[in-house]
């Protein structure tokens, strides 16, 4: 009864069971499409250099994943700029 | 005509093939059907015991082979059921004393005289895994409601796919009904859209299938015990018959939660 009510009331807080189905997303995009994390990271840094000829980028606050909508995987990048170069 | 041919498997290890195979198979025969039960983990022999069997065994699967003997002479009969028959694992040998040919000619032989043919599989991924899957039919996929199971199940039914088993289905094993409603174990409705594969059964974890397996007597007679009546509705599935997966399973104690509204 005490768990019950509990799974009544704290909805709103993250449950383990949440967290549980985003990692396994996560790791399930990785293994369907044969992409280690390792050749994620590599792509990143390349990134980060090609990207750094033309622009000022926060290099730790560059964010990069296979995400999986519907029926598709997109390779989503997140890379906060500071400023654009003068050249 | 030729039976039905099912590998139950799996990827991770220790999550209920065995359990399953074993009830599924003395479910079937106590509808009266014809079954072969093979025990393809060769090494590491289970079946037996959880059927009650492990006194009774002469040859096995390599004996069978290797032509030591004759194939009905390696069946062992169910104590329960005598429509049942186990073809048991060698102990002493390893997966690559059968290969997928050996398996192939093998099962041929024995969907002539059975309804149908489960085979149990070893974890992993290796040989005995490919031994396993050759001359199937039909995949059942068990997992447990956790992130390693879940992912090694989706590389299992990757691979599955890849041989031409092309509509695996999935067994969730060991549910704890308290633990989902505190959200602490993932949904079934979360598994089932992220493997994308039919849905066959749920069994609740209970300690009845720790007696069970004491007795050597599957979880499947024991009509009131919650596992027991999971399994009995998966084997009537099987035959074809539609029981609804949630009403049935739920019991009565959530039927009563969800008609006060607390579910
Ligand atoms: N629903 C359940 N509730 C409680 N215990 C269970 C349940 N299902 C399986 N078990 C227990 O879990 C253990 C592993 O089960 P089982 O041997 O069937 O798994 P397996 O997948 O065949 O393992 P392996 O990969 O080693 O062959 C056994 O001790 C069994 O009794
Ligand atoms: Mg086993």
């Amino acid at each position: 009864m005490i768990d019950l009510m509990k799974g009544m009331f704290n909805k709103d807080e993250l449950q383990s069971k949440d967290l549980a189905k985003e990692r396994l997303r996560l790791v399930l995009v990785h293994d369907r499409m044969g992409v280690s994390p390792e050749v994620i990271e590599d792509m990143k840094e390349e990134l980060i250099q090609v990207i750094s000829k033309y622009l000022e980028i926060d290099k730790d606050g560059l964010e990069m994943e296979l995400d999986r909508q519907e029926n598709s995987v997109a390779l989503v990048a997140n890379i906060p700029v500071k400023q654009l170069k003068k050249r | 005509m030729d039976g039905k041919v099912y590998v139950v498997t799996s990827g991770k290890g220790g999550v209920g093939k065995t359990t399953t195979v074993a009830n599924l198979g003395t479910g079937l025969a106590k509808l009266g059907k014809k079954v072969a039960l093979i025990d393809a983990d060769i090494g590491l022999r289970n079946l037996d015991v959880v059927l009650g069997l492990e006194n009774r065994i002469v040859y096995d699967i390599v004996d069978v082979v290797e032509k030591k003997c004759r194939q009905e002479q390696a069946l062992i009969k169910d104590k329960r059921y005598s429509s049942l028959c186990l073809l048991p694992a060698a102990q002493t040998r390893d997966k690559t004393a059968v290969s997928p040919k050996q398996m192939g000619e093998l099962i041929t032989q024995l969907k002539k005289d059975f309804d149908y043919v489960i085979i149990d599989s070893p974890a992993g991924i290796e040989q005995g895994f490919k031994n396993a899957i050759e001359g199937a039919d039909e995949a059942i996929v068990v997992t447990t409601p956790e992130v390693a199971a879940v992912r090694d199940a989706d590389r299992i039914i990757g691979m599955l796919e890849a041989e031409g088993l092309s509509n695996p289905e999935l067994i969730i094993n060991r549910v704890r009904v308290d633990m989902m409603r505190r959200g602490d174990m993932m949904n079934i409705e979360d598994m089932v859209e992220i493997l994308a594969i039919q849905l066959l059964g749920i069994v609740p974890e209970d300690e009845n299938i720790v007696v069970s397996t004491n007795t050597g007597e599957p979880i499947v007679l024991t009509e009131d015990a919650q596992a027991g009546e999971a399994f009995w509705n998966i084997t009537r599935r099987l035959e074809g018959e539609d029981i609804p997966l949630i009403s049935l399973e739920e019991g009565v104690v959530d039927r009563l939660k969800r008609f006060v509204g607390l579910k």
